[in-house]
């Protein structure tokens, strides 16, 4: 949701980095666009201002526009200033010593409480946790149904009974206690920060159960006003944390900052997705990272952790590096890329990725079509994609939904893919080390070709696999 | 997309992938390792980073017992409402007591962002009625004020007819589209109520299959209303709920078809062409769309522009619901809708009662947009 915010500040600054000497007015034109670009992704207005004016100050101060490179300077100071105001901890949860942590949900009507009530519930199960829910929406329709069939979907039980939200809570906290559940996670009616007997009546909720947790659910959309309603609800419910939803939109987020600018406390959580599991911790300094363009790579080594059998893609980027990489490992390995959710995501999360690439359409169904077709080869055909032939090449087409052209082309792109990856891997001589040792002895192949391998020879007594970043940069286009 | 570009993600992907572990887990620990003894190779770094980076410990600790603060007060709620409303009293006073100036030009700018109405059209308002008054004479803040007013409510003039007849003798269809969670079924059920009391007969279709209890939801609003009411399982195709919908509307004889659909996200490409699909069955015969009315919250940023824009590709709106007006936010997004999209707002949500939806009315909108309260 960050990118278009990270997108403009690229631009902005770029124009300020080559340049040699900075007059007063090109430092004041650089602040007027940081502002128009921070205010039109909807950061508030005082927030903006007091963001604009500590970086003026800080560039106007003697130093930097007489400095070499007064451009990188101001650069620099943005940089700092941003990771300032986005930055911060992540929450830092800890358990009630007498169960159960109980945890409020607070927040506008719309702004996605109920769902992330049963997400938050999702995940204090997969921390080992069992969570009770209460239902204390008693005033819109159906918002205890629609709690109980998500609750049903994780197994997590719900109580609720129908009359005062103040009386259902208590009695909730009593059930959770009877039960022996050590999280009690009350989902309450959305009210407008205006309405003072609901502001009251919520007061009266949180009193009555003495929440360990409140969290305030805020729609990433909101305009300006998310200010005004952090302060509300803060003020008559001392927040602990925000959860920030609906970030799987194009919004630019700009709430956020203000509202962390303002209540002071942490974005705990946010929820990027219609599914129970698009839901997480949020990491204030990895999002900064994101918006310098920094990639998201911590995240991306927890997704990918999560997800891959390590050695089994490092063999399968071995064998690409070699060239023996076959069909069967491109399904293997594009399976388990997919899992970790959508190609574009994990492409916005990686480092040093060029625009040109993140900004590609990459259309989840043009990789289903790519797996159809690599699925409906023999094994045979997969390992050695040399013997499809016209006629193997129209059964594939048929067993595929596409068309021999398709298929035709797909062959001989993860040909010239291999030649690539191939040459490319020539450069690094680590990989061939690596089969020269655990390829060479099973098959007997020591050829008079290997001898280059013998080179690298004394790091091969190493255990830790040890590369160095050249090697991975070696491998992104663009460089 | 083409297949080549399709490759070389792919391989960037895996290899960053494959390797990036690799390299952290060096990174991390390979500083510290003189011996490359496999077996001892220290992985306790990694986990306890990792415990670090999920923010988490499961010991409790006392602090968050100790951290108890004084239970807020009425009264320190009540200074605080004040204080976010404050921004805006402010700068109106401020424009008040004098005459116009710099900076009066500036609070101007400041009170339109303030109110959600975006750059842009903000520049633009501004910029128009700095043309205007240079011809005239105003000097003083309060003239100022009217003026933008007045050209504000003018640039608010259009058509807001809500159509509830069809030609040929058709079924109307007013369908309700929107982002998630803005109130597309209590703005129907609202709907409903207010035809019923202009003497039409209602039939709601529950084509929010995907919502968990939307259906109950709307259930409840029909109810209320005496209103027909038309579902299908949950789960199922929103299209061909609304088709049913439409066929029992023809076959009782009632007079309007208010058809609900399932809260999306603009930029979600699939959900969008559901959405198209499901305009296009309803205006199949004996149905006809008539209404295709785009709910916004009025709390919504400059977000909202970008939903207008999408939605008004998709599936053709005719005119926009604004919710949730009682609130503290302004809703002045639909001043840009208006302004870049033509889209006329039509309907108003003013509060939790079930009479609460009116007509919007430009001359009290703008009002509200420059009012104290």
């Amino acid at each position: 949701m960050f990118e278009s915010l990270s997108d403009r500040f690229d631009g902005i600054l770029a124009r300020l980095r080559g340049k040699g000497r900075l007059s007063e007015n090109d430092v004041a034109e650089a602040m007027r666009e940081i502002r128009l670009a921070l205010l039109e992704a909807d950061v508030h207005f005082d927030v903006v201002k007091r963001f604009v004016d500590r970086i003026q100050a800080r560039c106007l101060e003697a130093g930097i526009t007489q400095s070499l490179t007064p451009g990188q300077q101001v650069v620099k100071v943005v940089n700092e200033e941003l990771t300032v105001i986005l930055g911060g901890q992540s929450l830092h949860l800890t358990y009630a010593q007498k169960s159960p942590t109980v945890v409020l949900i607070a927040g506008l009507q719309g702004s996605g409480k109920t769902t992330s009530s049963a997400k938050l519930a999702r995940w204090f199960k997969s921390q080992g946790r069992n969570p009770l829910l209460v239902g204390a929406d008693l005033q819109r329709p159906a918002a205890v149904e629609q709690l109980q069939t998500l609750a049903g979907q994780i197994e997590v039980p719900v109580f609720s009974s129908p009359g005062d939200p103040v009386e259902t809570t208590r009695a909730g906290l009593v059930e959770a206690r009877a039960t022996g559940r050590d999280v009690l996670i009350v989902d309450t009616a959305g009210r407008l920060t205006i309405d003072r007997d609901l502001m009251d009546e919520i007061a009266a909720i949180s009193d009555a159960i003495d929440p360990n947790y409140t969290f305030l659910v805020v729609d990433a959309m909101t305009g300006q006003d998310a200010v005004n309603t952090a302060e509300a609800f803060h003020a008559t419910l001392e927040l602990d944390g925000i959860i920030l939803t609906k970030l799987d939109g194009d919004a630019r987020g700009g709430a956020a900052l203000s509202v962390k600018e303002v209540v002071g406390k942490p974005i705990a959580f946010a929820s990027t997705g219609e599914k129970l599991d698009d839901f997480d911790l949020f990491h204030p300094e990895r999002m900064a990272e994101r918006i310098l363009g920094m990639g998201d790579v911590l995240t991306l080594i927890e997704k990918a952790e999560e997800v891959f059998e390590q050695e089994e893609v490092e063999a399968a980027a071995q064998r690409l590096l070699e060239g023996t990489f076959t069909l069967d490992d491109f399904v293997d390995q594009l399976r388990q890329v997919r899992r970790m959710g959508d190609f574009s995501n994990i492409v916005s999360m990686m480092p040093g990725v060029p625009k040109e690439i993140k900004d590609a359409d990459i259309n989840e169904r043009e990789i289903d079509r790519v797996e159809a077709i690599a699925l409906s080869m023999t094994p045979q055909e997969r390992i050695n994609p040399e013997i499809i032939d016209g006629s193997r090449r129209a059964r594939i087409a048929n067993g595929s939904g596409t068309t021999p052209a398709q298929v035709g082309n797909l062959l001989k792109q993860f040909k010239e893919m291999r030649k690539m990856m191939k040459g490319m891997a020539g450069l690094g001589t680590k990989a061939k080390a690596r089969k020269a040792r655990s390829k060479n002895p099973k098959k007997g192949k020591k050829g008079p070709g290997r001898a280059g391998g013998s080179r690298v020879q004394p790091k091969e007594t190493q255990q830790v696999p040890k590369l160095d970043i050249g090697d991975l940069d070696l491998t992104l286009p663009g460089r | 997309m083409n297949a080549t570009l399709l490759f070389v993600i792919f391989v960037v992907v895996m290899l960053t992938l494959a390797l990036l572990p690799w390299v952290h887990r060096t990174w991390t620990t390979g500083r510290g390792i003189t011996r490359y003894d496999q077996a001892e190779i220290p992985l306790p770094t990694n986990q306890e980073s990792s415990r670090d980076d999920r923010g988490f410990s499961d010991e409790p600790t006392e602090e968050a017992d100790h951290d108890v603060s004084p239970p807020p007060t009425a009264a320190s709620m009540r200074e605080k409402l004040t204080k976010a409303r404050g921004l805006i009293s402010e700068r109106l006073a401020g424009i008040r007591s004098g005459s116009i100036d710099v900076s009066t030009w500036e609070k101007l700018e400041e009170l339109l962002i303030l109110a959600d109405v975006g750059v842009d059209a903000t520049m633009d308002t501004v910029d128009r009625l700095r043309a205007t008054l240079s011809a005239s004479e105003v000097s003083e803040g309060p003239q100022l004020l009217e003026a933008l007013k007045d050209q504000m409510k003018s640039d608010l003039a259009t058509d807001r007819q809500l159509v509830h007849i069809a030609q040929n003798g058709k079924v109307p269809v007013w369908l309700f589209v929107g982002v998630n969670g803005v109130g597309k079924t209590t703005s129907i059920g609202k709907t409903g109520r207010r035809l019923g009391d202009q003497g039409l007969s209602v039939l709601m279709a529950a084509g929010d299959t995907f919502r968990a209890a939307a259906a109950e939801q709307l259930a409840t609003w029909a109810d209320r209303c005496g209103a027909d009411f038309v579902r299908g399982s949950e789960g199922a195709d929103p299209s061909s709920v609304i088709y049913d919908a439409v066929q029992a509307a023809a076959s009782r004889d009632v007079d309007v078809v208010l058809a609900d659909t399932a809260g999306r996200l603009h930029n979600q490409v699939n959900l969008m062409e559901e959405l198209a699909k499901v305009r296009r069955v309803a205006d199949r015969d004996p149905g006809q769309v008539a209404e295709v009315l785009l709910v916004i919250d009025a709390t919504t940023g400059q977000n909202g522009l970008s939903q207008a824009r999408e939605f008004a590709n998709t599936v053709a709106v005719t005119g926009v619901v604004l919710t949730k007006l009682d609130g503290s936010a302004k809703g002045g997004i639909v001043f840009a809708i208006e302004r870049e999209l033509g889209l006329p707002v039509k309907l108003v949500g003013l509060g939790e009662g079930e009479r609460d939806l009116i007509d919007f009315d430009p001359s009290s909108f703008v009002e509200a947009l420059f009012g104290d309260e």
